[in-house]
């Protein structure tokens, strides 16, 4: 169990800054994961973290030591791959202690430590056989098995679930997020699949163009994100962006669609004042979207459905405000008309709103 | 035509493809004249090797032997002269065997562990240094000659088996280095990661996780490098000094030794002792060779 310290964490290839200026203080015992699309320098994150790559400048800690310059195996850290890269001419109890050997333990601790690590990712009958005779789900457990035999402090793991079935990787997910809550371990974890990284984190740390753009828990990141690049990259289908302007009259602010109808944002905590005329973007979730009026406080706000997609427990309603593209989740047994025009209603306190500029949250 | 039933079973209807187009003949005429135009050869040196000397002399030279023996094999062996020594080729086996099986051994020891030094753990200048090495493979060997002489005797190792062998060497590093390089640069960098993170430091990645995956590329090298080495003529000649000479040169000197009739017999008799050993490489390894080429393109 150690803390991760990231500090001023500056990596480039060649003449590529792939990441810039990143800090990130990771808690004993966190689950991190970090989110973003390919290429914002998660992996290459991840991998600094390990040893395996150069780092610019900068400093990684762990465990209060700083390891910007140590060997990976002297990190503490154990590492899962998207490939699972189990060594093909060993044996699955081969895999597992070729860690071990290394480190020159004796023989007999490293049959108790592949036993107990067999034991808690049940693979106990597979330890005879080579990897090219295990499924992937298999191949994946005996990865895990290969970081927890080493005892180490802190797992990395780099998309680990992405090559398994959509099945497999639900299962495999719970039984992650079950061996965190056994092992108490810090973990950190890279993803493109934002179910994951709601599911599994206690902070999910948002990385586009290597920078981290939030790092909070994923019900703020989902609730409050700060802005537009992680409000539409967190959340499937994505929020509704509505171009337009805000309004203050009276101490009342309101928002202006490119049409002048106004709906009035009675609800919205905004981060600072807001001010009459200001250029903006309102996000609202599909989700949080409703066709009828639910509660008191919902606003309306004008909307041309055109295609209805079923998707069993709910259904999608695609349409348009204004011409910007709008999507409604409703409940798989609603019945809508489509093409038809009408009000939908959300609730401003889980909206957000955006500058238009600079794409920050107000 | 039948008509359909609901029970019986549905035939593929029009006409079947042909399977033996007018292509195919051209095909198999290609490649049954190309197969004779090395087999012709052949023929001819065995049959003339198991002729006595007087059925020659009559110039029939596709004639099957009138009284089969393998007096000219015995003589090629065990008698024939090279120069001043008349004790058959035999001798030169020997020595292209003491040359050949330490320099295989080495030139690939020292190949797969260059090229995997430059496909994982990248040292700085690895690309610059790589196409240095690939570079001296195109220089003429000619141009290195006088110098490598000049080296190799002032370290005493001119004129023996050893100097030989580290020319040999020398000499297969780039292509050996390339050969392992492109087959390491296709295992996934995923593998050598995750040994790291293990602990695993430049030797233990290398013997105990690379190469008992290299076994199809180990097999290329070796075909590469036996046929080479024992084919090779220049080196043996120039560095392994006259006790040491290989087969090849051996076979010369019997080939070219002048007095007297020319012993055609004798000549071809040695000339295919010569070549048994790259034809038995070959027959034995002809299915590893294929799939040490493939293996860089399918997954495993």
């Amino acid at each position: 169990m150690a803390t991760v310290s990231i500090r001023d964490l500056e990596i480039e290839f060649g003449n590529l800054k792939v990441l810039r200026n990143l800090d990130l203080e990771i808690e004993q015992g966190e689950f991190i994961v970090l989110l973003g699309p390919s290429g914002c320098g998660k992996s290459t994150l991840l991998n600094a973290v390990a040893g395996l790559l150069d780092v610019s400048a900068g400093q990684i800690w762990i465990g209060g030591k700083n390891v910007t310059w140590e060997e990976p195996k002297n990190r503490g850290i154990g590492m899962v791959f998207q490939s699972y890269a189990l060594y093909p001419r060993m044996t699955v109890t081969g895999n597992l202690s070729f860690g071990l050997k290394m480190a020159k333990v004796p023989k007999d601790e490293i049959d108790k430590r592949v036993a107990r690590a067999a034991k808690i990712l049940q693979i106990e009958p597979l330890l005879d056989r080579r990897p090219a005779e295990l499924s992937g789900g298999q191949r994946q457990r005996v990865a895990i098995g290969r970081a927890l035999v080493r005892d180490v402090d802190v797992f990395l793991f780099d998309e680990p679930l992405s090559n398994l079935d959509a099945k497999l990787r639900t299962e495999l997910r719970v039984e992650l997020k079950r061996l965190h809550q056994g092992l108490g371990s810090t973990m950190i974890y890279v993803t493109h699949d934002q179910i994951e990284a709601l599911t599994l984190a206690d902070r999910v740390a948002v990385m586009n163009g290597g920078v981290i753009q939030q790092l909070a828990s994923p019900k703020e990141i989902y609730r409050r994100p700060v802005n537009r690049f992680v409000a539409g990259f967190v959340g499937s289908p994505s929020m509704n962006f509505i171009d337009g302007r805000l309004s203050v009259e009276g101490g009342v602010a309101s928002f202006e669609l490119a049409n002048g109808k106004r709906i009035d944002l009675a609800g919205y905590e905004f981060e600072k004042p807001p001010e009459h005329g200001r250029p903006a973007t309102l996000g609202i979730r599909p989700e949080q979207v409703d066709l009828e009026q639910r509660d008191p406080s919902s606003r309306p706000i004008p909307v041309n459905l055109t295609l209805l997609e079923p998707m069993g427990a709910d259904s999608l309603v695609w349409g348009d405000v204004g011409g910007t593209t709008f999507s409604v989740r409703i409940d798989g047994d609603a019945h809508v008309q489509t093409p038809s025009a009408t009000d939908a209603f959300f609730q401003p306190a889980y909206a957000s709103i955006f500058d238009l500029a600079s794409g920050q949250r107000l | 035509m039948a008509s359909l039933t609901a029970n019986a079973p549905v035939e593929p209807s029009g006409p079947r493809p042909k399977r033996i187009g007018p292509g195919r003949y051209g095909v198999y005429a290609f490649l049954i004249i190309s197969a004779l135009f090395f087999l012709i050869p052949l023929y001819v040196m065995i049959v003339t090797s198991l002729k006595p000397m007087d059925e020659i002399r009559m110039g029939n030279l596709f004639a099957l032997p009138g009284s089969p023996s393998f007096d000219a094999w015995i003589k090629a062996w065990s008698q024939a002269c090279t120069g001043l020594n008349c004790n058959g080729i035999h001798v030169g086996m020997l020595n292209s065997i003491k040359i050949l099986i330490p320099s295989v051994i080495l030139s690939i020891a020292v190949g797969s562990v260059t090229g995997y030094a430059l496909s994982f753990w990248r040292p700085k200048g690895a690309n610059i240094l790589f196409a240095i090495l690939l570079l001296g493979a195109f220089i003429p060997y000619q141009v290195f000659l006088y110098p490598l002489v000049r080296i190799l005797s002032m370290v005493s190792l001119y004129n023996s088996i050893p100097g030989v062998v580290f020319v040999h060497t020398i000499f297969g590093l780039p292509l050996m280095t390339l050969l392992f390089r492109n087959f390491y640069a296709g295992i996934p960098i995923d593998l050598f990661k995750a040994a790291r993170v293990d602990g695993g430091g430049f030797w233990a990645i290398f013997l105990r996780l690379m190469l008992p995956l290299s076994t199809p590329i180990i097999v290329v090298a070796a075909i590469l490098q036996i046929t080479g080495i024992w084919n090779d003529f220049l080196f043996g000649l120039i560095f392994a000094g006259r006790e040491n000479f290989p087969m090849t040169v051996q076979l010369n000197n019997v080939v070219n030794s002048s007095f007297g009739e020319k012993e055609y017999n004798v000549n071809m008799a040695a000339t295919i002792l010569t070549a048994l050993v790259p034809l038995f490489v070959y027959f034995v390894s002809g299915r590893w060779f294929v799939r040490g080429i493939a293996s860089g393109a399918v997954k495993g």
